[in-house]
This record gives structure tokens, C-alpha cells and sequence, in this order.
């Protein structure tokens, strides 16, 4: 079977499933951050198989190319946050932090 | 052919690894094992004619992002019970969840008849990139290098040490008392 | 010298001065000997540069030289003004006067000033004022005119409250302020008024503009007489003397160089520059006060006792002699005047200070015999006595001859010989009350022994500046009259033909018409008078011609200028040997007792020594009105204004009662309500706040897969 637009798809389906998940049950905030970057990388899968097989030009690898430029804002934020965070709470499990709720 | 057995090559690793990255119980193990999934993903882009996007991924992701997780994680301590914690109250939802959008989307990916084209032979992208980005994308281009300099800016100022020396020397003492009772 | 360079250097003589004013004032205490030297040598560049366009007009010798610069300062569109600098003889006259007397008082300063807490302070103020002095002078327009008018104001303001720690020196001060701002007042509705009607500030298109007849009538009359308001406020004319008395609270110095020679001269000059400008209705206000005032001040000089209280009222009086001169047609007299009484009452007053600084009083009566303890001060302040009384041969016979020979041809002109009667009465009292301060000072014996032995001579820095003034004194007129003698080679009287010439184009001659003849005959005759058939001013050819249509009218007027310059001074040569013998007789000879006829006139001395009741009628009128002004004023803030506000308050809190209660029970009750449904529904909604990120994560996945369902399902 020829590797097509729906094989490469599909392996962004995963990932993304696999982020997804990693999101929900991770209780330390990196292992969270992982699962974001899955996320990420997931969706530009998506794009740059988007921009190879359908008739859209290169946009497509504009976008990822975006995308990863943000994930990388992003992270040095979202990692900040959690050193930030370490900082204050001693801990880096999500759960813990929850004094919104008080 | 041997195109299809590399697709499958990076697709088993970049699937595989994901996995790894995800029910791993070792926060170092998982991030190690993401550097293998992003690996994986630079190599699809490769296969599809996405010279640029598989450099930076490279580059930018292995070289940067998760360099930037690892750092953390080593300057976080990993708590010792963190890893058996992980109750079925939540990993039940989850995974249903997570299995329910697969499934959601291997239906759409599957059902959707795509309007491809036949592909074109793989020419280096980069230069067509750089004159999409100065073009058509120039208004996003200068915005996300606004967007990268408030990071810089906004990660500098909260990683910035707040307090004076005497509280940092408490460290992780310092967590407030309310977490206790609640807990 | 070139056009150029005369503006150059008239630039740098008004720049020296600030020059000095901003380094004494900034660093002033830290210069070796506080600074002194530095204001002393500037201001002797200055004088020295003076001196250089003073002899490049002389060369010259035409008085209708002009060198005019103007450099653009404020532009705004239709509305412009510029930064001017005019240098015709009478400026390069006035620079001198102001130059040399501003050089002679810092040097004599540093004497009389010697160990003062604030010394470096004081020559930085003299600075100062050197400056805006010499603003007025080289000003070509009325804006800055007025700028420097005012910043002279404030030096004046600065120098009489020099010794500010006494109060009557913090009171005169403001009392100079005040009442000058009554002058300024005028003079700036002058200005107002010519600016609005002409729309020009610049000095010779007001000229041209007021000749062709752009503002004329009664608002020409008035719009004068407000100029000549700003006048009477400087130059100390009734009934705005009062202050000039009260300035003499500086130091002595400062009296001579601002309150005798220069700033007071400031609104005489101002009226001979402006003097197109005048109306002959205006210039009649003008003579009426000017005479008033000399025979006024004259009067009460006699009987003070305070030395430097008796020279301001002379000063008061000279200064009437010049604004009546201009009045009735002699500016050129009065400014000659101007500059000879500089000269000699800057002497006075550095005289005066002398003895102050050797006996520390002021009062005559606790002085006498000082003659031979001060012999340098006795013979310059000697010469001064006899140059203000009018003894022939000194300058000021010659000026103040001048004055009476225009005034008197005036009166047989127009009828008006008021002023002439005044003036010469004035000339009289001048030569009593002058000798008699000599006398009570320098003659006899002395009357406090205890001061008499602590007198001594002054140092050379004192003495040398009186020396060289007495020396001007005697010269500055030069054995000649104001229209033959030097003088006519720097300033002639106003030629509306000229000045119309050069900066206007209709030949119409209706303004001041009658004064300007007058004045040009002026010229014409007294050149007969001081040396026969010598027509030195060609210029007055020019107003003869003009006027060829009235030359049996001319023949007449020459006539009457002739007799009266002869009466004048036949007069005034008399009058003054009078008022020395009276003098002499009183106060050295003891033939006539002062006390006696202190007695047999209790009245009149009682007026005089109360200066007229000037200052009580003041009180009486503008203080108590002032003060019932504000009495009424105050009644009405108090009733009217606060009752209705106290009833806009008891309005508003009557209202705010009622919208409260209708607050408390309607609205509270409607926020409370809805408060307490959303409190109940918060309690229901809190429940779903875990707090914890995921299970929100779990909502919103949640949410997501549902809408994409709902969406497919529809």
C-alpha cells in the first residue's frame, strides 16, 4: 500500500490522541507540556501533509512553520511558568495547584 | 517502495516513541523518548518534500524545545511517588476520551474524499518558504517575531527571582500552609 | 565705522551687562574679591565701546543718522514682531549717560558697598539693570521698548529693596512697584491702541502710519496721553511721584545711578523717541504736568531735612523740567537736559553718599562743617550745586536756559504761559534749596561734634568717580546751547519730513503741525541766540521750505523765539542769583532766620513737609476706596453668592433624602435580590470548579467531541 495523504493523516490522528491523553492524565506539569508538544507536532503533520497533497500550494508549510515558531514561544513560557511555579508551590503537579478553586 | 518502508519506518517510530513519551512513569525517560517522536515527525516531514519544515523541526524542537523540557525537569525535583499516582479515576475518562477523537478522526480522514493532486517531485522548498513569509505572510511573520520577544521578555521577568536570597534558601518550604489542610 | 559695525557694537554694549549680571549671580561669591572687578571692567568695555559710536556720530555730525537692524523674533504669519536695534544720535547720547554713570556708580560701590553680606548680589543687580536700561535705549520697536520698560522696573524693584530686612525698604519697594503699574497701565493701553490702529510695533512705521493720518482725533490724543502715562509713572511725575521719595530707601548708589541719571530719565527719553506720536493736545497734558511737577517738587525740597529725601524731590522737579521742555516743544532741549542733569546728579547723589557713608546719617540737621574734613566731596558736590541752580558757564545753565527760553516763546505763542511762570519759579526754589544743603552740610559749625570727628575723606574708588563727574559737570554742555553746541550734532528735534522721507510716502504735514514748527524754529533761532547768523542744522531749511507758504507767520515766530531766549535767560540768570543770595543770607549769614519764617507760615510749611498730602489723599481715596471695594465685595460673597450655594446645598441634600430612601427600600432591594440568586447559583456552579486543570481539559474535550456531533447530526 502506497504511503498517501491518509497514512500521514493517520499518524497525526495518533499523535494527537496520544496528546491528548498525555494532557489529561499527566499529573507533572512537563510531562503535561509533552503532551501539548504531541499536540503540536500532530497538527503540523497535518499541515505539511495537507500542503504536499492537496492542490494549496505551499501555505500549508507557512503555517507549520508558524506553529513550531510559537511551540518554541510557548514552551519557554509554559517552562518558566513551571520553574515559576516550583518556585512557589515546591511542587510541580498540577493538582496541587489549585487556589483558584479557594 | 523504499519510500513506503521509510513512511513506515518513521511512522512506527514516531508512533511508537509517542506511546513511550506517554505511559512512560519516568519523566526523563518520557522526555528522552520525545526526542525520538520528534525525530519521527522530522523524517515524515522529510517524506513529504518539507526540507525547511524537517531542519527546523530539528533544529528547533530537539535542539531548543526540548533541551528547555529536559532543563526542567532536572531542575524541578521529580517527586518518588509521582509516578504510581495515577488513578484510574482519571485515566479511565481519559482514554476514553482520547480514543473517542481518534476514532472521530480516523472517520473524518477516511470518509472524506480529499481533492488530492498528484504529488509533484520533491524540489527544496526553502526558497518559495522565505518568499511566502516576506509576501503574502508578511503581516504574521512580523507578528510572531513580536509574539518571540514578549516571550523572551514574559519568561525572563517570571523565571526572575522575586525575593530576596533569604526565602529562596527555603525553597520548596516555602509552599503555603493552605496546601496541607487541603490535602 | 560701517552700519554693521555700529550694530555690532551697540549689541555688545547691551550684551555686557547681562554678561556681568549672570556670572556675578551664578558664581558671584566664589570670585576673588566677590566679583566686583568683573562687573566694573565689563561695564568699562561697555562705556569704552560707547564712547567709540559716541565718536563715530560726532564725526558724522548729522543728526538724522540712523542705523537701524531688525531681525525677525516672532513670526506668525500676518502677525510679526521684530527684534530691533536703532542707533541715531540720541541713543548714542543716551549710551554714553547710561554707560559712564553706570561705570562711575559700580566703581564708587565698591567703596560705599565695602562688606556687605549681599555685595556680589548688589553688583550683579546693577548689572542688570545696566541691561535693561540699555534696552529702552536701543530698542526700535514699542514691544521691546516695553519689555525693557518693565524689566527696569523690576532692577529698580530689586535695588530700593536691597536692604529688604528693613521694612520701610520692603515697603518703599513695593510702593515703587505699585505705582508704577499705574503708569504701565496707561502706557500699555497706549501701545494697545497704536498696535490695534496702525498694526505695526516697529518706531518708524508707527511714524509713517500716524502722518498719513491712520489714527487721528481723540483717540490720537488719547492713545498719547496713555504713552505718556507709562512716563509719568518712571520719570516720577505728579501724581505719580510718590514713590521716587520712598526709592531712596537703596543704597545711595543705587539712588544716583537708577533714581537720578537713568531709569526715572527712562520716560523721558521714551516721550522725545515717540514724540511724532503726540498730538498737540497730548503734548499740552504733557507741559501742564511736567511744570506742575517742577514747581511741586521744587517747593518741597525746601524744607526737607533728610539729605537724599531733598534730591529726590529735586530730582522730581529736573525730571518736570524735561517732560515740560518736551511739551512745549523743545524735545531736543529736554534731552539735553537729560544729559547734563545725569552727569550732575549722579554727582550729587555719589556725593550725598559720601557723606552718608563717612557721618551714617542722612540728616542735614546732625551735619554742618564738613568742608575741610571732605574737601574732595565739598568741591565736586559744590560744583554739582551750582551746575543744578543755573550759574552760568556750568552745564546745566545752559540746558535748563534752554528749557525756559522754548517755554517762554510757547507761552507768547499759544497763550499758555503757565508753564513758563512755574518752571521759572522752580529755577528759583532750585538755586534756594540746592545751596541751602550745601550750606547746612558743608558750611558753619558743625552741629554733632561726635560725627563730625568720625568724618573722613572717602577712598579713591568714592572720590575718583566724583571727580570725574564733577568734570562732566562743568563740560558736558559745552559753553553752548543744546541747538548750536555739540548737542546739534546728535540730536535734532523731530523732522516729520525727514522721517517721512525715509520710511513713509504721503507728504501730508497735519500732525503736530504747530509743535513742529515750532520746534524746527527752535533750532533756527536759537542758533542766533548762542552765536548770530550760524544755520548750522540744515535740516531746518528743509521744514522751512515746507512751510514756505507761512513765511510772514515765520518771521513772526522767529521773532518771538528771539525775544524770549533773551528774556529767559535774563530771567533765569536773575532768579537763580536770588535763590543763592536767599540761600546765603538764611543758612550762612543767619540774616534771615529759617525758624521765623517757619513760623510766620506754619501753614505752608505743614503742607510742604507733608509733600502736598499726596500720599493722604491717596489713603484717603484709592486705599479707602480699595478697601471699601473689598468690603462690598466681600458683603456680597458672604449674603448673596454663599446663600446660594447654601441653598443649592440644602436643595441637593433634601433630594439625595429622597433618592436614598427610595435607594434603600427599591433598588437595594431589586440588587439584593438578584445577589441572592446569583449567590445560589454560584453555589451550584462551584461544585464543577475543581481547580485542577485537566478536569477542565476534560470538559472542553468533552464539549468539543459533543459539538462536532451536534454538527454532523444537523
Amino acid at each position: 500500500m502506497n504511503a498517501g495523504l491518509e497514512h500521514f493523516l493517520t499518524v497525526g490522528a495518533l499523535l494527537f490522541g496520544l496528546g491528548v491523553f498525555a494532557v489529561l492524565t499527566r499529573r507533572n506539569a512537563v510531562g503535561l507540556l509533552m503532551g501539548v508538544e504531541l499536540i503540536l507536532n500532530a497538527a503540523n503533520l497535518n499541515f505539511a501533509a495537507f500542503a504536499r497533497y492537496v492542490e494549496h500550494g505551499i501555505d500549508g508549510q507557512v503555517l507549520a512553520a508558524f506553529v513550531i515558531v510559537l511551540a518554541a514561544a510557548e514552551a519557554a513560557v509554559a517552562l518558566a511558568i513551571v520553574l515559576a511555579m516550583f518556585r512557589n508551590f515546591g511542587t510541580v503537579h498540577v493538582d496541587a495547584v489549585d487556589r483558584l478553586r479557594r | 517502495m523504499s519510500g513506503d518502508l521509510a513512511f513506515y519506518g518513521f511512522a512506527a517510530l514516531t508512533v511508537l516513541s509517542a506511546f513511550y513519551v506517554v505511559f512512560s512513569r519516568n519523566i526523563v525517560h518520557a522526555g528522552f523518548s520525545l526526542l525520538f517522536t520528534l525525530f519521527g515527525v522530522a523524517g515524515l516531514y522529510a517524506m513529504l518534500a518539507a526540507d525547511f519544515l524537517a531542519a527546523t523541526q530539528v533544529i528547533v524542537y530537539i535542539g531548543g524545545v526540548l533541551v528547555l523540557i529536559l532543563f526542567t525537569v532536572m531542575m524541578t525535583r521529580i517527586p518518588r511517588r509521582g509516578a504510581g499516582g495515577r488513578g484510574l479515576d482519571r485515566f479511565v475518562p481519559a482514554g476514553v476520551f482520547a480514543l473517542l477523537l481518534f476514532a472521530l478522526l480516523y472517520k473524518v480522514i477516511t470518509g472524506t474524499p480529499w481533492a488530492e493532486k498528484a504529488p509533484v517531485s520533491a524540489d527544496p522548498t526553502t526558497a518559495r518558504l522565505g518568499a511566502s513569509f516576506l509576501t503574502d505572510f508578511v503581516f504574521p511573520f512580523e507578528f510572531v517575531s513580536l509574539i518571540l520577544l514578549a516571550a523572551m521578555i514574559g519568561a525572563a521577568i517570571l523565571i526572575r527571582d522575586r525575593r530576596p536570597a533569604a526565602d529562596d534558601g527555603a525553597g520548596g518550604a516555602a509552599a503555603p500552609t493552605g496546601e496541607e489542610e487541603r490535602s | 565705522m560701517s552700519e554693521n559695525a555700529v550694530l555690532q557694537t551697540a549689541l555688545a554694549i547691551l550684551l555686557l551687562p547681562i554678561v556681568s549680571y549672570v556670572i556675578l549671580f551664578f558664581f558671584g561669591k566664589k570670585l576673588p574679591r566677590r566679583g566686583d572687578w568683573l562687573g566694573t571692567g565689563l561695564l568699562g568695555v561697555a562705556w569704552l565701546l560707547a564712547l567709540r559710536i559716541f565718536c563715530h556720530f560726532w564725526s558724522v555730525g548729522d543728526p538724522q543718522l540712523r542705523v537701524h537692524g531688525a531681525w525677525p523674533w516672532l513670526d506668525l504669519g500676518g502677525f510679526r514682531i521684530d527684534a530691533g536695534i536703532l542707533v541715531d544720535g540720541m541713543t548714542a547720547v543716551m549710551l554714553v549717560v547710561v554707560t559712564t554713570i553706570s561705570f562711575f556708580v559700580h566703581m564708587f560701590s565698591i567703596g560705599y558697598m565695602h562688606g556687605d553680606r549681599r555685595y556680589e548680589r548688589y553688583f550683579a543687580f546693577l548689572g542688570f539693570f545696566t541691561f535693561s536700561m540699555l534696552g529702552i535705549v536701543l530698542s526700535s520697536s514699542l514691544f521691546f521698548l516695553y519689555v525693557s520698560w518693565e524689566l527696569v522696573g523690576l532692577a529698580s524693584y530689586l535695588l530700593i529693596g536691597f536692604f529688604f530686612h528693613k521694612p520701610s525698604a520692603a515697603a518703599a519697594n513695593k510702593k515703587a512697584f505699585l505705582t508704577n503699574r499705574v503708569g504701565d497701565f496707561g502706557f500699555f493701553l497706549g501701545i494697545l491702541t497704536f498696535f490695534t490702529v496702525c498694526g505695526t510695533l516697529d518706531y518708524f512705521e508707527l511714524f509713517a502710519k500716524v502722518h498719513q493720518g491712520a489714527i487721528g482725533g481723540a483717540l490720537l490724543t488719547w492713545a498719547g496721553i496713555g504713552l505718556f502715562m507709562g512716563c509719568v509713572g518712571k520719570s516720577a511725575q505728579v501724581p505719580l511721584h510718590i514713590w521716587l521719595p520712598d526709592a531712596m530707601e537703596g543704597p545711595t548708589p543705587v539712588s544716583a545711578l537708577i533714581h537720578a541719571a537713568t531709569m526715572v530719565a527712562a520716560g523721558v527719553y521714551m516721550v522725545a523717541r515717540l514724540l511724532p506720536l503726540f498730538d498737540p493736545g497730548a503734548l499740552l497734558v504733557v507741559a501742564y504736568t511736567g511744570a506742575i511737577t517742577a514747581f511741586l517738587a521744587a517747593t518741597i525740597a525746601v524744607v526737607k531735612t533728610d539729605i537724599k529725601k531733598s534730591l529726590a524731590y529735586s530730582t522730581i522737579s529736573q525730571l518736570g523740567y524735561m517732560v515740560m521742555a518736551i511739551g512745549v516743544g523743545g524735545a531736543a532741549y529736554g534731552m539735553f537736559h537729560l544729559t547734563t542733569h545725569a552727569f550732575f546728579k549722579a554727582l550729587l547723589f555719589l556725593g550725598a553718599g559720601s557723606v552718608i557713608h563717612s557721618v551714617h546719617s542722612q540728616e542735614m540737621p546732625e551735619m554742618g562743617g564738613l568742608r575741610h574734613k571732605m574737601p574732595i566731596t565739598f568741591w565736586t558736590f559744590l560744583i554739582a550745586t551750582m551746575a543744578i541752580a543755573g550759574v552760568p558757564l556750568l552745564s546745566g545753565f545752559y540746558s535748563k536756559d534752554a528749557i525756559l527760553g522754548a517755554a517762554l516763546s510757547f507761552g507768547m505763542l499759544e497763550g499758555h504761559f503757565a508753564p513758563f511762570l512755574l518752571a521759572l519759579l522752580a529755577a528759583g526754589f532750585t538755586a534756594f534749596y540746592m545751596f541751602r544743603m550745601v550750606f547746612l552740610t558743608f558750611t558753619g559749625k558743625p552741629r554733632d561734634h561726635h560725627k563730625w570727628e568720625h568724618a573722613h575723606e572717602s577712598p579713591w574708588v568714592m572720590a575718583g568717580p566724583l571727580v570725574a563727574l564733577a568734570f562732566l559737570s562743568i563740560v558736558s554742555a559745552g559753553w553752548r546751547g543744546p541747538a548750536d553746541g555739540w548737542f546739534a550734532r546728535f540730536v535734532a528735534p523731530y523732522d516729520m519730513e525727514r522721517v517721512v522721507a525715509r520710511y513713509g510716502d504721503a507728504p501730508a504735514a497735519q500732525v503736530a503741525a504747530v509743535h513742529e514748527t515750532a520746534a524746527a524754529h527752535d533750532v533756527a533761532e536759537a542758533s542766533g541766540h548762542g552765536a548770530p547768523e550760524t544755520h548750522a542744522a540744515p535740516e531746518t531749511h528743509a521744514t522751512t521750505d515746507a512751510h514756505a507758504t507761512t513765511d510772514a507767520h515765520d518771521a513772526h515766530v522767529e521773532h518771538v523765539h528771539h525775544q524770549a531766549h533773551l528774556i529767559a535767560m535774563f530771567l533765569s540768570i536773575a532768579i537763580a542769583g536770588l535763590g543763592i543770595l536767599l540761600s546765603w543770607l538764611t543758612y550762612q549769614k543767619g540774616r534771615i532766620s529759617a525758624a521765623a519764617a517757619l513760623a510766620r507760615f506754619p501753614r505752608v510749611h505743614n503742607v510742604l513737609q507733608n509733600m502736598y498730602y499726596f500720599d493722604e489723599f491717596y489713603a484717603a481715596t484709592v486705599y479707602r476706596g480699595v478697601l471699601a471695594w473689598s468690603r462690598a465685595s466681600g458683603w456680597f460673597d458672604r449674603v448673596v453668592i454663599d446663600g446660594i450655594v447654601n441653598g443649592c446645598g440644602y436643595l441637593t441634600r433634601f433630594t439625595s433624602w429622597v433618592i436614598g430612601v427610595f435607594d434603600l427600600r427599591g433598588v437595594d432591594g431589586a440588587v439584593n435580590g438578584v445577589a441572592w440568586l446569583m449567590q445560589g447559583a454560584g453555589e451550584g456552579f462551584r461544585r464543577v470548579q475543581t481547580g485542577r486543570v485537566q478536569t477542565y481539559l476534560v470538559f472542553v474535550c468533552f464539549s468539543v467531541v459533543l459539538l462536532i456531533f451536534v454538527f454532523r447530526a444537523l
